[in-house]
């Protein structure tokens, strides 16, 4: 709770007075100065700091995130409007992420030092390292141009009519509404964006599976269990990784961070239409209430998934109490 | 232990010896090496000669546009006839002196808050920590992108709003650091013969968790071009005709299909120039790392 | 007893010649691979194990004990250490030269061990009944049971329960139906003195003490019946009124399975209270072998004998303790000869040049050692 109050006082601090003429800024380089005063007394703009922090955080709450001066829309429609194509795009790469990660990180840690090791964490090193741009484009241009089996642009083909709205996510309407050429072609559409996020991010699971897979082969009960009369694959998979899990869920919340990032620049590549792809065309329109909007909304979501994280360690973890 | 180190070089002469033994017995460590002082030699180069050591003049338009690649050209001419190794090179020194600026105000701020909170404890421990942790709690990129929307878009302002996402992490280790030098005796023996804090700050404190956060802004530098080039992917950073790494990408993205080199080229010399920075800080760190050294020594 | 023969790998081929030998090691050598250097920690070692004893390892830290009892059942830290030589017999098998697959088979029901720290034995995450199931399907599966069903016994009412009433930090009311454990895991529980096993049973091993999470180690082991019991000093982390509850369980445990263990200690009081045989290690080989009795009244090596010397002993307490002069070998470099002779007062010529070997000088008491020979 501090956290998010902190939070919300940063974007405060950015979105009025690191900004030169917030009035201005808000109202859009192309309005009038009527236009402009009109808004900083709606906004009480010209009030002190710490009144205009409460008018501030009262917005937040009861949902009024400003009005985009380009779309003349509220953001928060705006948001929720692109929210549910990066959640699936999101939840996509996060499976890919856990599919691809956890595994290497275990291959890793019983390779301890070996070949295997080494490969493992060049890859990760280089994930890590590489701009989420440079994955795209090389996907795109290997598996979409050369290959030719994957679609390029966007959630759905064109000459299809999207399914029925419920959820927003393509994939789960389609799956919904047993709309099965919708589904095909939606799932069809997310493998590039997603394995290109998720590239990117697989590193931060690899290396904490990795590391905490080697503390935990030093543990006595990995020695026990052998001394038991279990078989290698019982006790690196029941024991070991059952252990090594609960430091992994603490880079739930950096996983989230890192993989957001990512949606601005993958989105905007695979013209994915979620939050991503909208905060670059606010940047590109110089829209700053919109960029503030996504901006408090990644926050927001990896604050909660840190303290998602927290719960889902007390889950995991019999010996902590919360 | 050694009782206290004066402020000379980062690493005294047996360290520095250990610390090459480790790097040397690494060949990734050393590739990462051999990466980062390339780098850093062509930056300097190219600022030095003023361009003149690249091929072409990075800015020359032609009208030998768009070509394949070829031996005048290895790789190949963009949309305005102009070389697209020499832009490539020629980003160098720009990327350079963002990650250097960023990384070292960063440092600086993170080491004079992360001690302060350390040494003094307390209230001012507890204030420092706690904007710490709300500025981390900021995904990196979108807190530098708000910065900087709200700044104006340029080089500059990127490396304002980059210095905010980078000083906690600093500011962390410098605290954890210094925590644990506090409690060893030889501070306690300078505070009782009546030397006053800033004295021990500075000629005890820092200098002893300097190394350690050197390791980490090895790594950093990668991050930070990394970080940059995104930013001036989606527009906020260097602007055109600026040779950039993140922003020839996004020049040439619309090339892709075509001329995939124009795109490729230089977001490949981000992924390489990363690598090479995060290969050596982790090789740094493991030889830090007195657990994998007293293998060594 | 008799039970104890149904499983294959317990006891059951038994290699002819070795008299009743269950267990029979010769010549293991075992070394160390250390950024210093290539270290000996086990240098030569033969040893008949017989059926149904209990024979006590002793020894100062760094004597190669634990490596010796790591190394019959195959769980050393490979690389660093490697067998260089030697070989140890059990089961009809030479168990240095056995694939891993088969090895795994042999453990447990075969060979089983039990550590120091008995809290850090049992997996933190799982409940004692679960490791205990674990246990008893590893052990079925052997003989071709049918295993008893998922690794997890379902549904688990208590645990959910419990999940539940820490996430909201208060205390629910506990559910009736209590989790199902196996019968026969709740039986061994009972067996090593645990007066409430249900309760126990869906208990998380960081709930448990010392003095308890040893009992149900040794539960575990008196559920897979294995043929020898290799336990690693595994009182020395209790206190003493605990530890003699859990010595008396050890030998319990033999008198029912007929195992022979063998028990690492380097408490001689220790040893002397529940060993048949004791073996005398020193620098990686054994100096002196014998009945327990005949090895506490009549010690042969000058090592034993000092060793004997630097302990208290009960009715004697006007004795002076002495203790051995000098280091223990750093076994990188050991000494020549005898590697005792630096720190011996009977040391002689011959010592410093000659290696001694195990000799028979009595019925069953084997001293390694020129004085005697």
């Amino acid at each position: 709770m501090p956290t998010l109050l902190g939070v919300t006082l940063i974007t405060f601090l950015i979105s009025r007075v690191i900004v030169p003429d917030p009035a201005r800024t808000w109202a859009g380089f192309r309005a009038t100065p009527a236009a402009v005063a009109a808004l900083a007394a709606r906004y009480h703009l010209n009030a002190p700091l710490y009144i205009q922090y409460f008018y501030y955080m009262g917005g937040l709450i009861t949902g009024h995130w400003g009005v985009s001066p380009t779309s003349g829309r509220p953001v928060l429609s705006q948001i929720s409007q692109y929210f549910p194509a990066t959640v699936e795009l999101a939840i996509a790469a996060i499976v890919i992420t856990i599919i691809v990660g956890i595994p290497l990180g275990v291959v890793s840690a019983l390779h301890h030092n070996g070949k295997y090791d080494h490969g493992i964490r060049f890859l990760y090193l280089a994930g890590f390292s590489s701009p989420p741009f440079f994955v795209a484009l090389v996907i795109i241009l290997v598996f979409g141009y050369v290959l030719n089996i994957f679609p390029t642009q966007g959630e759905l083909s064109s000459n299809l009519a999207p399914p029925a709205h419920i959820t927003g996510m393509y994939i789960v309407d389609s799956l919904l509404t047993g709309n099965w050429t919708d589904f095909v072609n939606s799932v069809w559409h997310i493998v590039m964006p997603a394995t290109a996020l998720a590239l990117t991010v697989f590193g931060i699971v690899t290396r904490i599976t990795r590391s905490s897979m080697l503390e935990v082969f030093q543990k006595d009960f990995v020695r026990a269990s052998y001394a038991k009369g279990l078989a290698q694959r019982a006790v690196v998979y029941r024991h070991a990784l059952r252990n090594a899990l609960i430091p992994t869920t603490t880079v739930l919340g950096l996983l989230l961070g890192a993989l957001l990032s990512g949606t601005i620049v993958v989105e905007s590549i695979f013209l994915w239409p979620g939050i991503g792809y909208f905060a670059l065309q606010s940047i590109e329109n110089l829209d700053f209430p919109s960029i503030m909007g996504v901006t408090v909304l990644f926050t927001l979501s990896v604050v909660i998934a840190n303290l998602l994280a927290d719960v889902l360690y007390a889950v995991l973890d019999p010996r902590i109490k919360i | 232990m050694a009782s206290t180190r004066k402020f000379q070089l980062p690493f005294d002469r047996n360290e520095a010896a250990i610390t090459w033994r480790v790097v040397k017995s690494s060949p990734m460590t050393l590739a990462g090496a051999v990466i980062a002082v390339a780098f850093v030699a062509l930056a300097i180069a190219d600022v030095v000669t003023r361009d003149a050591i690249l091929p072409y003049n990075p800015y020359a338009l032609t009208t030998q546009l768009l070509r394949p690649p070829s031996l005048a050209h290895p790789l190949g001419t963009d949309d305005l006839g102009r070389d697209v190794l020499s832009r490539v090179l020629a980003a160098a020194p720009i990327d350079a002196e963002v990650a250097f600026s960023v990384v070292g105000v960063a440092m600086a701020l993170g080491l004079l808050t992360g001690g302060l909170a350390g040494y003094r404890g307390g209230l001012t421990e507890e204030v420092i920590m706690r904007v710490t942790d709300i500025f981390l709690s900021f995904p990196g990129i979108v807190l530098a992108l708000a910065i900087v929307a709200a700044l104006g878009p340029s080089t500059l302002h990127s490396i304002f709003a980059l210095v905010p996402v980078w000083w906690p992490t600093y500011t962390r280790l410098a605290r954890a650091e210094t925590l644990s030098v506090k409690s060893q005796q030889f501070i306690d023996s300078s505070r009782a013969v009546g030397q006053r804090p800033s004295y021990i700050i500075g000629h005890h404190i820092f200098p002893n968790i300097f190394p350690t956060l050197l390791v980490y802004a090895t790594l950093d530098i990668g991050n930070v071009i990394l970080t940059y080039s995104i930013l001036s992917f989606i527009g906020l950073g260097a602007q055109v005709p600026t040779p950039e790494w993140g922003l020839l990408t996004v020049q040439g993205e619309s090339y892709l299909r075509s001329y995939p080199w124009i795109p490729i080229a230089p977001a490949l010399a981000i992924l390489v120039v990363a690598v090479g920075f995060s290969l050596l800080g982790d090789g740094l760190r493991d030889a830090l790392d007195p657990r994998v050294r007293g293998t060594f020594g | 007893m008799g039970e104890a023969k149904t499983l294959p790998a317990a006891g059951g081929g038994e290699a002819v010649g070795f008299g009743d030998a269950v267990l029979t090691i010769k010549g293991l050598v075992v070394k160390y691979n250390t950024f210093r250097g290539e270290l000996t920690a086990l240098g030569g070692v033969d040893l008949n194990v017989r059926r149904s004893r209990i024979i006590a390892i002793v020894g100062e830290s760094g004597c190669g004990k634990s490596t010796l009892g790591l190394s019959i059942i195959r769980l050393l830290p490979v690389p660093p250490a490697r067998v260089a030589g030697g070989e140890i017999h059990f089961a009809g098998k030479n168990l240095v030269e056995l694939p891993e697959s088969q090895m795994t088979r042999l453990r447990g029901t075969g060979l089983s061990m039990i550590f120091q720290e008995p809290l850090s034995s049992l997996d933190p995450v799982y409940t004692v009944g679960d490791q205990l199931a674990e246990t008893i399907r590893v052990r079925d599966e052997r003989v071709g049971k049918p295993s008893y069903g998922p690794f997890r016994v379902a549904p688990a009412p208590e645990e959910s329960h419990r999940t539940a009433s820490r996430l909201l930090g208060a205390r629910l009311p506990r559910p009736r139906a209590s989790r199902k454990y196996p019968d026969e895991a709740i039986k061994a529980l009972r067996e090593v003195q645990i007066s409430d096993p249900e309760l126990v049973a869906a208990k998380y091993p960081h709930e448990l003490s010392g003095g308890m999470a040893q009992r149900v180690m040794i539960a575990t082991a008196l559920l897979e019946k294995p043929s020898i019991l290799i336990a690693d000093e595994p009182t020395s982390a209790l206190d003493v009124t605990t530890q003699a509850q859990v010595l008396e369980l050890m030998r319990e445990l033999r008198d029912e399975i007929g195992a022979s263990v063998l028990f690492i200690t380097h408490d001689l009081a220790v040893a002397a209270q529940i060993a048949d045989e004791v073996v005398v290690m020193y620098a990686g080989e054994i100096v002196e072998h014998a009945e327990a009795g005949q090895l506490f009244s009549n010690p042969m090596h000058p090592y034993t004998e000092g060793l004997l010397q630097s302990f208290p002993r009960k009715f004697k307490d006007e004795e002076k303790l002495k203790a051995i002069p000098g280091d223990v070998p750093d076994l990188r470099f050991p000494p020549s000869g005898c590697k005792f002779h630096p720190r011996c007062t009977y040391a002689f010529d011959r010592c410093r040049v000659e290696l001694p070997l195990a000799k028979e000088v009595s019925p069953g008491h084997r001293v390694a050692c020129f004085l005697r020979q």
